[in-house]
């Protein structure tokens, strides 16, 4: 199964997998230094985003499908809360440019799958796991409509 | 030779002034022999963010608990912990963190549970000194490891198990959930990740005293005065009583703990880390739902 996920996200996982337990953690400090700034245009529609309520920190999210270039995630997190800004970043670097379909097919487990369970704690990954849920959401509504 | 107590007023008034450092206190003493310096973080990445210059980290997560037994770690594990971050059994140990201190209250309470006898709390925490503009580093202190000895782990003075609870009816407990937690109205704390509860509600009879009220906008803990209208007054607990705190998973109730023993002077608080994840899940526990206490049922 794992051999389906798209290549970011796989060569992320690898890269995770590849390190320590205390560098893993550098790692996702990181991907949470590169969390960019939401382009111009979406910086005056905090209106187009959502809460990710299960994350303990206040996390927005907005997915963009393009026709051409694919599907986007954008992402605000406080600086106060890098490990959900790293969560935010893995995703927005590792979906973008998928197709809708293909984010879809992400496992719902991803999250637990790129061994940062021990050196950040299950509790903790759950955040990760709602940011991925939301963002498959959003693109269900958004595909329905 | 013991590191300096902290000798500002506003401690001077609390059951044990000793507990407590001001960040001005810190940035004078920081550096004073004997003394580690610890930040323990809701965020496990937070330190490597930046943090106070000599401060190493501790997780809750990741150092102080069991990595299989859902349990604090034990006497070997603590002394090896304790030991990798330079600490003696007579080392001063002075805990800050985020979010109101929550998780350095945690493991202020989980070297309490060992036995350390000087550890302290940095009053107003990580935001406190943020806020005023202090120094951060991310520099990660090289530290000599120290032989920190196997002592036993005693959990009853300080700590609550199910059965203990269900013994205690009759006694003061204090709830320090949020008003919608306490009545059950949801499970988790507003804006936190829903942990799993099967059945929401408190405790039959406790008190609802949610954790920030002893807490003021800037981080730091209020006053004696207005402690003692809170607990002493609202809550009409009364010196002697043996008292049982809990919240959600724990961290929150170590605040209450924190402020109920050290700074009100109670002698027998203890906190309830299984707290609502444990107990809203348990099969054939009493539950009371609505804003009511509910009556004590009998001790079992």
């Amino acid at each position: 199964m794992t051999d389906e996920l798209p290549e970011r996200l796989a060569e992320i996982r690898d890269d995770f997998l590849a390190l320590e337990q205390n560098d893993r953690l550098q790692l996702l400090l990181e991907f949470s230094n590169e969390l960019p700034e939401l382009p111009a245009r979406y910086q005056d529609h905090p209106d187009l985003f959502e809460r990710v309520v299960e994350c303990q920190s206040p996390v927005y999210i907005f997915v963009e499908v393009d026709d051409d270039t694919g599907v986007h995630l954008f992402a605000t997190a406080p600086r106060e809360s890098p490990t959900t800004r790293g969560f935010a970043s893995i995703l927005a670097q590792g979906l973008d440019g998928l197709s809708a379909e293909e984010v879809l097919a992400v496992p719902d487990d991803f999250p637990q799958t790129i061994g940062l369970t021990q050196a950040v704690s299950p509790l903790r990954i759950r955040g990760m796991s709602a940011l991925l849920a939301r963002t498959k959401r959003q693109l269900r509504e958004r595909s329905a409509a | 030779m013991p590191v300096a107590l902290d000798p500002a007023p506003k401690f001077a008034e609390y059951a044990h002034p000793e507990r407590l450092v001001s960040t001005e206190w810190l940035a004078e003493h920081a550096n004073d022999p004997g003394l580690v310096l610890l930040e323990s973080d809701e965020d496990v990445l937070l330190y490597e963010t930046g943090h106070i210059p000599g401060a190493l980290k501790i997780d809750w997560h990741t150092d102080l608990n069991d990595p299989v037994e859902r349990d604090f770690i034990g006497s070997d594990a603590f002394a090896a912990v304790a030991g990798s971050k330079g600490i003696t059994r007579d080392s001063t140990v002075v805990i800050y963190g985020d979010k109101n201190n929550w998780w350095a209250a945690y493991a202020l309470w989980v070297f309490t549970l060992f036995g350390h006898e000087d550890v302290r709390l940095v009053d107003g925490g990580r935001d406190k000194w943020v806020a005023e503009g202090r120094e951060l580093t991310t520099d990660v202190p090289v530290v000599t490891p120290a032989e920190y000895p196997v002592v036993a782990r005693n959990d009853a003075p300080v700590r609550a198990l199910k059965e203990d609870v269900l013994a205690h009816f009759g006694n003061p407990l204090v709830d320090v959930r949020s008003p919608e937690e306490y009545s059950g109205e949801r499970t988790s704390m507003p804006a936190y990740p829903e942990e799993g509860a099967l059945r929401g509600g408190h405790i039959p009879s406790a008190a609802s005293v949610p954790w920030s009220r002893a807490a003021a906008a800037d981080a730091t803990f209020r006053g004696r005065e207005e402690l003692d209208a809170i607990y002493r007054g609202e809550a009409g607990l009364k010196d002697g009583d043996p008292v049982i705190a809990y919240c959600r998973i724990g961290e929150r109730s170590s605040h209450t703990w924190f402020v109920l023993t050290h700074l009100l002077g109670f002698e027998n608080v203890r906190n309830y880390d299984g707290s609502w994840v444990e107990w809203g899940n348990a099969v054939r526990v009493p539950i009371a739902v609505g804003p009511d206490q509910g009556d004590a049922p009998s001790p079992r």
